[in-house]
Parts: structure tokens; C-alpha cells; sequence
């Protein structure tokens, strides 16, 4: 699981998060809500080492990410603002990488993987030509592609229609159903009661409650 | 699995060959062009343009392979795939080296072919051709790994393709000053190991080091 202690993250030498304290535990999902420009980015790219903390410490499973980033990493899937896929690439192909880059392959094949995220029919389609929530689903994949213990999604519904949000959600479900651990970001509220959700709101302040 | 090396290396590539505004030929095209601009200008006078040529060369192949260089790291940062290679398990001066490996196979090895043509045009002695093309061999990996350097440097900025010439062109400096005097010996009759030793040292020195620092670059002007 994963613990943060008296996080504090400066950007542009202005605190942004505010001696953050919290725990997710397995099967848990905590769900972070604030207005825009409060710095939800900022910690999810804090959480995944893309961004240097001024003070205080991020543990996965008791041990630092720093010390221990190899195993952290090998467990993390990070999907962020930009989905992080090559537009000239195919959601195969793209898939392919990312399944390298984590070094931690899942047992699915590539057409199971898109069935489950509802874009088998653009499988071999450059992703430049696919919308931006079927390019959204092309991140979700992501998570599929590998054993991830770790879900770091930061506005994850954003783009997806109604049917794209339902499919994602249940493979949120199920994730959190085999022991996994999510943090996700929004500044909508979450219509989800399924599993163990912990709903904080980040401040302006900086501060999380 | 296939390492993660092969596989960035083989999708560096893969992209260059999908996107037709920034393929090899575009780089290999602007090097001959400036190459022959300089046999135009010096009009017939081939025994000038015998002294200047392979310093021609170096300059026009230096120049190519900047033009490329701008969206070597910033491609990956701006659609988010610099990301996920950053939380990758894996070294990531690996895959800076494989960033370079691709940079080189599309840029480098596409001049080192044409070389020997440029060579022929501006009317070099066979012998001095392949000791031109030779140090193009040793000198082109150098620029590929000292110009993503500098890109890595300017990796979060906006707008830096005359910023990561003005970077790194100085750095080539010894490159161009010993790849030059190794044709100018040979041409002069004297032996030339020595400076094609020390392009190999410096070859050496730059993938040993080099990727380590801009490895710890990315991620520093990507987090600061």
C-alpha cells in the first residue's frame, strides 16, 4: 500500500501541497476533488516520482520509492493529462511498448485487452485518427497490459461517454477487487459506491481533507 | 521479452519512417544541399575547393544533424510518453540510449553514405575519401550523443531549435578540429592514428558519460 508523510511540493516557489499525510490501502480507491489549478497534478506527478518533493517521504509497502523505486516502478501504471500514446502508432503497437516499459506483462493478449476497453475494431488504426475518448481507452489498456498494483489516474473520465465511463469503471472494480490500489483525481464528484472510496477534497490552501 | 532498448530503438524509428516531415531523407537532402552551395560558390576553382572540402563536409553534416534534434525528447514530453519512460523499472540512460542509438541510425548513418559522394564532388583523392568518410563514422555518434544533451536541456521549453545548435555546436568543436586536421595530414602525406585515436577516445567518453547526464537532465527539467 501506499503511504505519504508531511508531503510538501513547491512549484515555481509557491507551496502547493501542504504537509500531506494519508494512506491508501489495498482495495482501496481515494478520490481527490478540487477546483482547477490546485495542484491534483502536482501530487499525482509527486506520487509517481516525476515531480521532487521539498520535504517528506512517499512509501510503497514500508519502503521509500526513492530507495526502492525498481520494485515501485515495475507496480505503478500512471495515466496523466496527456495519455502518454504515439499518435503514428497503433493501439497495438503503443500497447506493446507500454507493456515493455513496466517489464511486468499480464497474461492478456492484446485483443482481450481491447475488448475489455471497447476499441478491438481500431486495434490496427494510427491513434492520431481515433477521438479523444477512444484514445483515452488506448491509456486505460495500460493498465490492463501489465500486473499493476498501483493505479495512478489523474482525470481518468474525462472524454469518455456514458458507455466508455461504465466500461472503465468496471475495470476500476475489478482492480480494486484483486487487492489493487487507486488514486484518482476529479473536480467532479464520484456517483460510485462500489468497494472502499475514500473521498478527500484538496484546498486551496494546499492542504487535504 | 525483448529489452526495453531494442524496443524504444526500433519505435524511434518506426516514427521517424510514419512521419514523412522529419524523415532521414529530409536530413540527408539539407546535407548535400549545403554541401554543394559551397562547391557553387567556389565556382571552378577545384583546388580550393580540394583544401575546404572535407571541412565542408563536417560543417554540413554537423548542421544536419541539429536539424533533427529538437523533438529527439520533445515529441515524447509534449503527447506524455516521456512520462511513462520515466517511471519505467528500467535505467533510463538505457533509453536515452536508445533515443540516440535511433537519432544516429536516421541521421548518422544516412550522411556517412552520402559522404563519400560529397567527397567525390569536391574532387578528393580516393584515398582521402574513405579518411573522410571514416572520421563521418567516428564524428556523427559524438553529435548524435552531445546534441541530446542539449535538447535534453531545453526539453520543457517552448521553441528551441536554434537554442539547441547554439548549445551543443560549440561542444563539437574538437570533433570538427581533429576530424579536420586527420584529412589535412593524410592529404599532406603524415600519419593520421593519432587523430583518429582520439575521435575514438572521444567517441568512448561520450557514450560512457553522456548518456548517464542526460538521463539525469530529462528528469530534472521535467520535475523542476
Amino acid at each position: 500500500m501506499l503511504e505519504v508523510r508531511n508531503l510538501v511540493v513547491e512549484r515555481d516557489s509557491r507551496i502547493v501541497l501542504q504537509q500531506l499525510n494519508f494512506i491508501v490501502h489495498e482495495s482501496e480507491l481515494l478520490y481527490i476533488t478540487g477546483s482547477n489549478g490546485v495542484g491534483k497534478t502536482t501530487l499525482m506527478r509527486t506520487l509517481c516520482g516525476l515531480v521532487q518533493a521539498e520535504e517528506g517521504e512517499i512509501l510503497w509497502n514500508n519502503s521509500s520509492i526513492k530507495k526502492n523505486s525498481i520494485e515501485y516502478f515495475r507496480n505503478l501504471a500512471y495515466i496523466g493529462h496527456d495519455n502518454g500514446i504515439k499518435g503514428d502508432l497503433t493501439p497495438v503497437e503503443n500497447l506493446e511498448i507500454d507493456r515493455s516499459i513496466r517489464q511486468n506483462a499480464s497474461g492478456l493478449s492484446y485483443q482481450e485487452i481491447l475488448e475489455q476497453v471497447g476499441i478491438v475494431k481500431l486495434a490496427h488504426r494510427p491513434c492520431r485518427f481515433l477521438s479523444a475518448g477512444q484514445k483515452r481507452m488506448v491509456a486505460m489498456g495500460r493498465l490492463l497490459a501489465s500486473n499493476l498494483k498501483l493505479w495512478i489516474l489523474d482525470e481518468p473520465l474525462t472524454s469518455l461517454d456514458e458507455k466508455a465511463q461504465t466500461r472503465f469503471l468496471f475495470i476500476l472494480q475489478e482492480h480494486l477487487k484483486n487487492q489493487g490500489v487507486v488514486i484518482a483525481t476529479s473536480h467532479q464528484e464520484l456517483n460510485w459506491q462500489q468497494g472502499r472510496v475514500v473521498n478527500k477534497h484538496l484546498g486551496t490552501d494546499g492542504m487535504l481533507t | 521479452m525483448k529489452p526495453l532498448f531494442f524496443i524504444i530503438l526500433v519505435r524511434d524509428i518506426k516514427l521517424v519512417g510514419r512521419n514523412p516531415g522529419e524523415s532521414a531523407a529530409t536530413t540527408v537532402i539539407f546535407f548535400v544541399i549545403v554541401a554543394t552551395l559551397f562547391s557553387f560558390a567556389a565556382n571552378t576553382d577545384l583546388a580550393m575547393l580540394r583544401v575546404i572540402g572535407p571541412t565542408v563536409v563536417w560543417v554540413a553534416a554537423l548542421l544536419s544533424a541539429m536539424l533533427s534534434l529538437d523533438s529527439i525528447f520533445k515529441a515524447d514530453y509534449a503527447d506524455g510518453t516521456l512520462d511513462q519512460l520515466l517511471t519505467s523499472p528500467d535505467s533510463l540512460s538505457m533509453i536515452v540510449l536508445a533515443k540516440v542509438t535511433a537519432h544516429w541510425v536516421v541521421t548518422g548513418l544516412p550522411l556517412i553514405v552520402v559522404s563519400p559522394i560529397l567527397g567525390i564532388l569536391m574532387g578528393l583523392d580516393f584515398r582521402l575519401i574513405g579518411i573522410l568518410t571514416l572520421t563521418v563514422v567516428l564524428s556523427t555518434p559524438i553529435f548524435s550523443l552531445v546534441g541530446a544533451f542539449g535538447a535534453a536541456l531545453v526539453v520543457a521549453q517552448k521553441k528551441t531549435g536554434v537554442l539547441i545548435s547554439l548549445l551543443t555546436l560549440p561542444l563539437c568543436v574538437p570533433i570538427l578540429i581533429y576530424s579536420a586536421s586527420a584529412v589535412a595530414a593524410a592529404a599532406a602525406g603524415q600519419p593520421i592514428s593519432g587523430h583518429l585515436s582520439l575521435l575514438a577516445a572521444f567517441l568512448v567518453l561520450s557514450l560512457t558519460i553522456l548518456p548517464l547526464a542526460t538521463a539525469g537532465t530529462v528528469r530534472i527539467a521535467t520535475g523542476g
